[in-house]
């Protein structure tokens, strides 16, 4: 355990290492928010490890001053159990993006949440793949054009928090690349003890450039952007709209708040522990008439799994002596006493 | 074989059955022919004989009864001198039924004896196994002795008293014959009525009603009610150093040395993988020994088998996974990883007949090229292979210690054979193995001095730095890292270098193992059979019995596979002539080719069973003709 000092500031999560993203990204934006978030946390560099896949946005160990392990496309997850279940006392942190996670990891991202991990992922969503040049990704919307869908895609994208929350994880979040809230979101998937999932709107100024605009534009964020905070009634447009849970068709609409009243209203309070609504909540889009959800969603902590591991295997080593000698003779054996007949 | 068994002089010849004799148990996949086997193996063991056996199972858990897709069968060899083959033919088959017999009645030898149990040979149980009239009726089994007795009837007659329902009652058939085979080599029963009662502690009906039939099976033997086809046999002990033996797995004895090569290296063990046949027995053993601090992790798959084998291994433990052929495939990106990263890791591949699913419960040895170069780049591993299952404890132990001692990945090739079957093993002093501690680095680059995780040692191995430690932080990932600092570095002279490196830190441990030496014979001459793996016992077997019939031919076995051993190349040109006996299409001696220039001639097998004696004996003499 670590007995130094856990007093950082941004700049000791800096690397010396030269950035390497197209200029714009969405991703300075995310490294600045978590090198600004580190300090916060109360943890320290050296027990701290950034593990990700292959993609831009695993780039992003090499430029934090903490341990960090780039592995290979969609594998972040598997490599990040084995840290933990190594060591349960480093801090781990997943860094992957639509493609890595959602495709060719799909399989580890699902059991590294289902089995609670206690970790953060964080996923870059830019619905494309950027590094090998612009081509769709699971999350692309249909009709979206690329080098492979010159026509336009045919298939129907995946919903990453919907995803998680179908992976039965306890912690699912949003939040958008250049917002504010972005250090708040990923302070609550910290706190979170058990895989926090976390999905950040990215904004891929080369080959997608503005994809997420119509709730991230400044003159439609009010509207169009929803920031839940558990207890706190629903509402969004500077609180003259809410979200109403409808009892009798069990769907979420938005309705107007007069004067700040949101009780008249019958505003939701959002409950981060409801798994139900937070499914709904996750399927909200700009494009059914409804504000695009933010911040904690889910959050309904569990036993993490390394924890169960360490646990079991006290257990089971209980008054047990690790005496190797003894373990290689066990079973039924026999004894052989005279010397060898000679050849 | 047990290595600590002594060799006579021996001719053996199927007249002097009473020196060794060979036994197969083969029956309905649920008729329990493996558990048979597997508890005549140990009062064998017990009763000081040396032994090998070959558990040959169907792919089907359980296919349809009667079937000859479904026989299920248990070979073993046992005798009074040392043992290292399952036997070219079997001296004595126990056929439960139709199918059992079908399948396996050729492979008896002239004059050998068949136990059948009539009470399966119905009508239907025999155009099952495809026979059109019923061979204990005509003469189709005149070239061997037979002995049908109603197995199932006398074994019903035997559990009357227990109140067992019909299918039960039949179930303890296996003991009645196991009861019989007993009397047949003069065992003690004590043992296996000690392991019943302790296998059915909840069922203790079921418990008396097996040690009933195995009762009954023995005194069936005893108050001579068989006819003279079958005579009691006794085979004398064999010679075996002083010490304490017990049987031991494959799967085991990998399970052991892993554990031992762990606590060698003063490192925790994460054991990450993904159940295959025939690789998934390491995974159960593992599991047990948590006192030994031992992790072990059911991955979602192959991938992440491997993948968070070495994130273990990056945290500071000694990271292991294991497959076979088809999961090591899946492996090999991560491999790479593994290579790229310098970290540890011992990867164990229990070969089956390939390729795709291929041959699940048969064995092979055709993962070879996978091992050596079955990955992207330019990305040398060492590999090594297991001859025996006591063998594998060595490999494992060995496995571990250049895994850590050079940073690096190590394939540790076993198969199916070496997995499943038994074989009397001498238990070794764990104190007299040299511990090899890892030294992880701590101290702090010093001021204005940089540090340098990719350093290198007098063996080109780098250091081994674990997260959590201060002062030491930096990163490492798939991309080509740069001389001494590890940072990314795509320059054409710094992936030359790097490549160098990697190569030759894995050839230099060519110094570090034992220089290649000769098991039986010459160290030159006319011909030199060249063996690796599961094939060591027909070979040498075969090479003793032509150097005794005055041939000039030597047994080389190769353990160290890559690199391999600095002397080989010109221990091979000393012969006139080389050939490499392999379960595959050539493997081998592709490799010793490339390597030395040497005209090996490659003999092969690849029906899923292991090579006889005789068959090897065969191809000595074509190449000394």
């Amino acid at each position: 355990m670590n007995v130094m000092t856990t007093t950082t500031t941004p700049k000791d999560w800096e690397t010396d290492q030269e950035v390497r993203w197209c200029p714009g990204c969405g991703d300075y934006a995310i490294l600045k928010a978590v090198q600004r978030t580190m300090p916060d946390l109360g943890v320290r560099p050296e027990n701290t490890v950034f593990v990700s896949g292959i993609g831009c946005s695993s780039r992003f160990p090499y430029y934090m001053e903490t341990y960090g392990f780039h592995t290979i496309h969609g594998r972040a997850p598997a490599v990040a159990t084995g840290i933990k279940l190594a060591n349960p006392e480093l801090d781990v942190w997943v860094i992957t993006g639509d493609g890595d996670a959602l495709s060719i990891g799909g399989n580890h991202t699902m059991h590294l949440l289902r089995r609670n991990l206690d970790c953060q992922v964080l996923l870059f969503n830019n619905e494309i793949y950027g590094l090998t040049k612009g081509q769709y990704s699971p999350t692309s919307r249909v009709g979206t054009r690329s080098p492979s869908t010159p026509f336009g895609s045919v298939d129907r994208p995946v919903s990453p928090c919907g995803f998680a929350l179908g992976s039965n994880a306890r912690f699912v979040a949003r939040a958008i690349d250049v917002h504010k809230n972005l250090p708040a979101v990923l302070k609550a998937a910290h706190a979170h003890k058990g895989a926090s999932f976390v999905e950040i709107y990215q904004n891929c100024i080369v080959y997608n450039d503005d994809v997420f605009a119509n709730f991230t534009e400044k003159k439609v964020a009010a509207e169009n952007q929803i920031w839940l905070e558990h207890g706190q009634p629903a509402l969004f447009a500077g609180g003259t709209k809410g979200l109403h849970l409808d009892r009798n068709d069990l769907m979420l609409h938005v309705v107007d708040v007069e004067g700040g009243d949101w009780e008249a209203a019958d505003v939701l309070v959002h409950d981060q522990t409801n798994r139900g609504v937070a499914q709904m909540l996750i399927d909200m889009s700009v494009e059914n008439g409804m504000p695009v959800a933010l911040g904690v969603i889910y959050n309904s902590p569990a036993p993490t799994f390394e924890g169960a591991i360490v646990e079991q295997s006290s257990q089971a080593a209980q008054g047990k002596k690790a005496d190797l000698q003894a373990l290689i003779a066990k079973g039924q054996s026999w004894q052989v006493g005279q010397a060898p007949r000679p050849v | 074989m047990a290595t600590a068994y002594v060799q006579k002089d021996d001719h053996r010849q199927h007249a002097d059955a009473a020196e060794s004799v060979v036994v197969r148990f083969a029956g309905d996949s649920g008729d329990g022919m493996q558990l048979t086997g597997g508890q005549f193996t140990l009062s064998t063991a017990l009763a000081g004989n040396d032994l090998a056996t070959f558990p040959d199972f169907p792919a089907e858990i359980r296919a349809p009864q009667g079937t000859t897709f479904g026989v299920s069968a248990f070979q073993i060899n046992f005798g009074s001198t040392a043992i290292e083959t399952a036997g070219d033919q079997p001296d004595v088959l126990v056929a439960m039924n139709p199918a059992a017999l079908k399948t396996n009645v050729d492979a008896l030898r002239e004059g050998g004896l068949i136990i059948v149990d009539t009470g399966e040979f119905s009508a239907r149980n025999l155009a099952k196994a495809g026979y059109e009239t019923n061979p204990l009726d005509d003469d189709s089994l005149a070239n061997w002795r037979v002995e049908a007795l109603n197995i199932s009837q006398l074994t019903m007659e035997a559990v009357k008293p227990f109140g067992l329902g019909n299918k039960e009652a039949l179930r303890c058939k296996n003991m009645w014959t196991l009861g019989l085979a007993l009397w047949m080599f003069d065992r003690d029963r004590a043992p296996l009525v000690e392991w019943l009662k302790g296998k059915f502690a909840k069922s203790p009906e079921l418990a008396e009603a097996n040690i009933a039939a195995l009762n009954a099976g023995h005194a069936y033997g005893e108050t001579a009610e068989l006819g003279s086809e079958v005579r009691q046999l006794r085979v004398q002990p064999a010679a075996a150093e002083p010490g304490l033996y017990r049987t031991i797995t494959g799967g085991e004895s990998l399970a052991l040395g892993l554990v031992t090569g762990a606590q060698l290296a003063g490192l925790k063990m994460f054991f990450g993988s993904y159940p295959i046949t025939p690789a998934s027995p390491l995974l159960h053993n593992l599991s047990r020994l948590k006192e030994f601090g031992i992790t072990t992790f059911q991955a979602e798959d192959e991938i992440a088998a491997i993948a968070s084998a070495i994130g273990a291994s990056y945290a500071g433990q000694l990271g292991v996974t294991s497959s076979s052929g088809p999961g090591i495939a899946l492996k090999g990106e991560a491999m790479g990883l593994a290579i790229m990263t310098e970290l540890p890791l011992v990867i164990i591949n229990s070969q089956r007949g390939g390729p795709s699913t291929g041959l699940p419960t048969k064995t092979e040895q055709s993962d070879l090229y996978q091992a050596v170069y079955g990955r992207n780049g330019d990305a040398p591993v060492p590999v090594i292979a297991a001859r025996s299952p006591a063998d594998a404890f060595e490999c494992a132990i060995e496995a571990v210690r250049l895994a850590t001692r050079y940073m690096t990945p190590v394939i540790l090739l076993t198969d199916g054979y070496i997995s499943n079957a038994a074989e009397p093993w001498k238990v070794p002093d764990v104190s007299s193995y040299e511990p090899f501690p890892v030294q992880f680095k701590t101290d702090v680059p010093g001021e204005g001095e940089v540090l340098k995780p990719y350093a290198r040692d007098a063996k080109l191995a780098r250091p081994w730095i674990k997260p959590g430690t201060p002062g030491l932080i930096h990163r490492i990932g798939g991309i080509e890292k740069q001389l001494d600092t590890g940072h990314i570095d795509y320059s054409p002279e710094n992936h030359q270098a790097m490549t160098d490196i990697r190569r030759n830190k894995v050839l230099g441990i060519a110094e570090d193992v034992p220089e290649q030496e000769v098991v039986l014979g010459a160290p030159a001459g006319k011909l030199a059979v060249v063996g690796w793996g599961s094939t060591f016992g027909p070979i040498h077997q075969a090479v003793r019995r032509m150097r005794q019939r005055g041939h000039d031919v030597s047994h080389i076995h190769v353990r160290h596979i890559w690199p391999l051993p600095r002397n080989l190349g010109e221990l091979l040109r000393s012969y006139e002539r080389v050939i490499v006996p392999e379960m595959n299409d050539g493997q081998f001696k592709t490799v010793l080719r490339d390597q030395f220039l040497v005209d090996a001639k490659p003999i092969n097998k690849v029906s899923g069973h292991p090579f006889k004696i005789a068959e090897i004996e065969d191809a000595i003499a074509e190449a000394l003709a």
